[in-house]
């Protein structure tokens, strides 16, 4: 017999995580997108106030913020392969599990590609 | 678990017919369409956005109104950020759409959340917009070391 599941949970496992990350990530990218597009809307307004803004991107604590914003994007964008996958690939449901730990990976793999790329260019005094 | 206890439960056997009374339109199942139709279109726009900006060159540091400027001077980076603007607006705002149909309860709740959300599309998508078409890379009056290289030309 599968145990119950505990308290609030509803099945747990990788199916209700990687769903529970998919909304959390997919709400995070949202709101910066909302903000994303003001400070690029001060090009508009003047050479100096688009720079002065974009400038504060170019802080280490933003530089940082950054990593994270991107790690939201990969991880919500390889999940979402995923999700399509379980939807319209016949064998979809029976591998999700599988399908979340190669989403893993692959995000492990882009990260570490990006992160200390990035790094440089936030941490590297240009 | 026996066909008798599933015809007691009061909870539908899965694939069975729907009740229909509540929904007369299919909008629900354009949506889910929609969300994965832009999924994939939004994974290239925006690895390709990432690329430009963070990766290629000096990444973030390069930043600066010249670099927009120059972007902007071609029409494929326009239409990029146009499509992604929309599509990512779309998928966003269903998106939160859906977590506050899912988490508010209370029906009040639910329209004030679901009026900011499309206040806040309205107004982000129209500005981003107006933005992308009303663009001057060369701004009078400005110091030239601020702008592209093709201003003083």
């Amino acid at each position: 017999m599968p145990e119950a599941p505990a308290g609030t949970l509803y099945r747990g496992r990788e199916g209700m995580w990687s769903w529970v990350a998919h909304r959390v990530t997919g709400f995070l990218i949202f709101f910066f997108l909302l903000v994303h597009v003001l400070d690029t809307a001060l090009v508009r307004v003047s050479p100096e106030a688009y720079n002065a803004v974009i400038g504060t991107y170019k802080n280490p604590v933003m530089g940082l913020g950054e990593l994270g914003l991107v790690a939201a994007i990969v991880f919500h964008a390889f999940n979402g392969i995923r999700v399509m996958l379980v939807d319209f690939w016949k064998n979809g449901p029976r591998y999700q599990r599988v399908m979340l730990w190669v989403v893993v990976g692959l995000f492990v793999v882009t990260m570490a590609g990006f992160a200390p790329r990035h790094l440089m260019n936030v941490f590297g005094g240009h | 678990m026996t066909a008798t206890t599933e015809a007691r439960s009061p909870i539908p056997a899965p694939r069975s017919p729907r009740n229909r009374r509540t929904t007369r339109t299919n909008y629900e199942l354009y949506g889910w369409v929609f969300m994965r139709a832009s999924g994939v279109l939004l994974l290239v726009l925006i690895f390709g956005h990432l690329f430009m900006n963070l990766i290629d060159g000096d990444g973030i540091s390069a930043i600066d109104f010249g670099f927009v400027a120059g972007k902007w001077a071609s029409p494929l980076w326009q239409v990029w950020d146009l499509l992604m603007l929309w599509l990512a607006m779309i998928h966003g705002t269903n998106g939160v759409r859906t977590i506050i149909n899912d988490y508010a309860e209370r029906t009040g709740t639910r329209v004030v959340l679901k009026s900011a959300l499309y206040l806040a599309f309205t107004v982000t998508v129209v500005l981003g917009t107006l933005v992308i078409f009303t663009f001057d890379p060369c701004p009078p009056g400005s110091p030239a070391d601020l702008l592209p290289s093709f201003c003083t030309a």
